[in-house]
């Protein structure tokens, strides 16, 4: 096997891990800020289905923190495994944040340890909440610090090369580069949309189902109302991750938009395929890609006239760019009609086709982070480090990688049937009707 | 003391942190697949889970702070292990993925299947196996440059006797190591059953695993007689670390202070992994890599070390408060359940 194979193995095995990984990382984001606002509300109504909402989301948790960890050691060593150079490079400059990722998930470990097997230790269930603090912060802090690193490759900075040697380095100014705030920011947002959503679609499909338990309704109203509220964050943060782009990687912002030639009073294609070279059935709004990249219908848009050939990212990533804001704005409208519509009693919004809708939500969601992920991955291609490092210097040399990704495919496999049959199993044996009854029967017990 | 220096202990600290958890963890398996695959009703499988469950997590972290720091501290490590250890570590990995979806699969979805905790018992074995691989590398030999880039030599590494003994010793010493735990944390659960098996597999790993370890020792003066000649000025850690076994073997012979005698074992594994990794001085891996030229500049070096301290100012207290809960709370340790 020549380097060609095993860049081009390397490539693929990097993204099937990390494609397979971001489902369950970001629900590992997520759904810890869930089960913490649960919590909290259960106790300050003194409602149990609350409480007993936290304690159920929270299992399924477990399942998918398993994998999670696991799939995130192997991407985590897979980064040294199959890109040595980077690594070597951006060891010297990037590894402060990837170190405190470590320390968060430590964190994070050690607190949902105590959580899992202390549910009735303590008489008073605030303490117990307190439990839940690290964990969402250390949730939230993994991805605050391996997106910095990520922010790193796009944004290279922090350092000199002087004939190949790195010199004046600074750990800091590397970590706060300026891709690092709109990245963050819209990794941590759209993780707690996607898991809002995830939630809310569990308790559509439950309602739909037939059970039409109090429990479950509680449940979808204040997943919608979150959703909105992350998604509405997220949407204004894509919108000055825009603005980044088109300041600092004008090459991804144009082949995003197909936006071929350098011009002013720039416009937006939506959707439309690419016919041999030229974009077609595209709608095209006037004015749009200025206002979406300077606030300025009259402000010119680099294009990719810009740039020799080579430096130009794949054009496919238009479609990718598309079906994230499509899902994103979609989610943001269902969830602000379903609000909207409790709020005044409208009776549609209770309706099943409706809450086939939001059933649809969670898959939709997730569908959103990997293009969102692939759109800004594929995006900087054909670089590792923008600017500075490509990627086919990056890869290793060995001569097995087809060999591991065939592995590691079944592996993730394996991962995927069991962690949904698990989950299934769970849930189907123990519905929340028969837990409620199961506590109550408890309690009436210790009382007498 | 030189920065490096720090850079290599914290790090080396971790590893032998792993050495001993990851150990207790892997045994653990194997032992509880051995009873439910003799049918022995099940006399470990309690114990083991109530230790195991809270801290798989905390385990798998050790790990992945090793191979993080390695690459801070040393970045050009990155290129050399990073490039010739692509398969063994892959295997880790899937090793260490069955491992990993045990615990929840386990617990709350096949409970007893078992086929997977046979899997798993085995992958106890050969996990730690898979990863001492690096440890027979980083001696040299295996290694050669091919136009700039490392290759590994899988058939020489097959056929190495280095290779098997080091091999053999992480299998046996992680069944004496876990065996050791377990018999003690049996004794505290008062399961009286699960301490006198624990105590028998004790007895019975201890020689194979002093034995393996000495044979070490013996190989190394014909593979890499500079680390020989190193090892043998540290002669006293090594003896030091033979009392500590033989102290170990004698509480445990005669029943008493299982205590003592799990921390006298924590100093035998010590002394041995300290003095073999000062040994091993000033080599990362022999001859192409040391310490000092593959070093990270010094504002990396800084700005980690500070992250550590301040790491382990969050991290000791909240594992304090794990092993308060969980290891040395006697409810829980006895099986008073809570989770619901």
């Amino acid at each position: 096997m020549g380097n060609e194979d095993a860049l081009f193995y390397s490539r693929i095995l990097t993204e099937l891990t990390l494609s397979f990984h971001i489902i369950y990382a970001t629900i590992g984001v997520g759904v810890p800020l869930m089960i913490m606002i649960a919590q909290w509300v259960g106790i300050k109504k003194k409602d149990e289905h609350y409480i007993l909402l936290a304690r159920r989301w929270t299992r399924g948790f477990v399942i998918t923190v398993a994998v999670g960890v696991v799939t995130g050691t192997a991407i985590g060593l897979q980064l040294t495994l199959l890109w040595p150079n980077f690594m070597e490079l951006a060891g010297n400059v990037i590894a402060l944040p990837l170190f405190m990722e470590t320390f968060a998930f430590f964190f994070e470990a050690i607190f949902l340890g105590i959580y899992l097997y202390t549910w009735d230790r303590f008489r008073n269930q605030r303490k117990h909440l307190l439990l839940l603090v690290p964990v969402a912060l250390g949730a939230a802090f993994s991805a605050v610090f391996i997106t910095m690193v990520n922010a790193f490759m796009n944004a290279p900075q922090g350092f000199e090369l002087v004939n190949g040697e790195l010199v004046n380095v600074n750990p800091i100014v590397a970590m706060f580069n300026p891709a690092m705030p709109t990245k963050v920011a819209h990794v941590v947002s759209s993780a707690f949309m996607t898991s809002a959503f995830i939630l809310a679609s569990i308790a559509a499909f439950r309602l739909l189902r037939g059970s039409n338990h109090l429990y479950h309704k509680k449940a979808l109203y204040l997943t919608m109302k979150v959703g909105l509220i992350f998604s509405i964050a997220t949407a204004l943060i894509g919108d000055f991750s825009g603005k980044y782009l088109a300041e600092y990687q004008p090459e991804k912002l144009a082949a995003a938009e197909w936006h071929f030639e350098t011009t002013e009073k720039a416009p937006l294609i939506l959707f439309g395929v690419l016919q041999e070279g030229e974009p077609r059935y595209g709608i095209s709004i006037p004015y749009a890609l200025s206002i979406l990249a300077y606030n300025n219908p009259y402000a010119e848009v680099t294009g990719l006239d810009q740039f020799p050939e080579d430096e130009i990212p794949p054009l496919y990533i238009h479609y990718l760019f598309n079906i994230m804001v499509a899902i994103g704005m979609w989610l943001t409208i269902l969830s602000f009609i379903f609000w909207l519509g409790i709020k005044r009693d409208w009776k549609f919004v209770t309706g099943s086709w409706f809450k086939r809708l939001i059933v649809l939500g969670g898959p939709l969601s997730i569908i959103a982070i990997e293009t969102g992920w692939w759109l800004a991955e594929v995006g900087r291609q054909p670089w590792v480090l923008r600017g500075l490092m490509r990627t086919a210097e990056a890869a290793t040399s060995s001569d097995q990688v087809d060999l591991m990704l065939l592995l590691f495919a079944c592996l993730y496999i394996v991962l995927a049937i069991g962690s949904v049959v698990v989950l299934r199993r769970m849930f189907r044996k123990n519905p929340v009707e028969k837990e409620l009854s199961d506590r109550n029967n408890n309690k009436e017990e210790e009382q007498t | 003391m030189d920065i490096e220096i720090v850079g290599i202990t914290v790090l080396w600290t971790f590893l032998f942190g792993y050495l001993i958890i990851g150990s207790i963890d892997y045994g653990a398996g194997f032992f509880n697949a051995y009873n439910l695959l003799t049918d022995k009703e099940h006399v470990l499988t309690k114990i083991i889970q109530r230790y195991l469950s809270p801290v798989w997590e905390v385990t798998n972290v050790f790990l992945v702070f090793f191979f993080v720091g390695i690459i801070g501290f040393f970045p050009k490590t990155a290129f050399y292990y990073g490039t010739v250890l692509l398969v063994p570590v892959s295997i880790a990995l899937l090793l260490l993925a069955i491992r990993g979806s045990y615990y929840a699969f386990e617990t709350y979805g096949a409970r007893g299947h078992k086929g997977y905790s046979f899997m798993y018992g085995l992958s106890g074995l050969l996990l730690p196996a898979s990863l001492s691989i690096v440890l027979t590398i980083s001696e040299g030999g295996f290694v050669h440059l091919d136009r700039g880039k490392p290759v590994l030599n899988y058939f020489i590494l097959f056929i190495s006797p280095l290779t098997w003994s080091i091999f053999l010793l992480s299998i046996t010493a992680v069944l004496y190591i876990s065996a050791v735990f377990l018999t003690w944390y049996a004794h505290k659960a008062k399961d009286t059953l699960a301490t006198n098996v624990m105590r028998k597999y004790a007895l019975i790993w201890s020689l194979p695993s002093i034995i393996t370890a000495s044979s070490i020792i013996y190989q190394l003066k014909f593979h890499n007689d500079e680390h020989f000649n190193r090892l043998m000025h540290l002669w006293w850690m090594f003896a030091l670390s033979l009392l500590f076994f033989v102290g170990t073997v004698l509480l445990l012979w005669a029943k008493r202070n299982y205590g003592f005698a799990f921390i006298s074992l924590i100093a035998q594994y010590a002394l041995a992994f300290y003095g073999y990794g000062i040994s091993h001085y000033p080599y990362l891996l022999y001859p192409f890599l040391t310490l000092y030229d593959s070093f990270t500049n010094e504002a990396m070096a800084i700005s980690l070390i500070i992250a550590f301290i301040l790491g382990l100012g969050l991290l000791i207290p909240s594992l304090y408060l794990l092993l308060r809960l969980f290891l040395f709370n006697k409810g829980y340790v006895k099986g008073n359940s809570d989770y619901y």
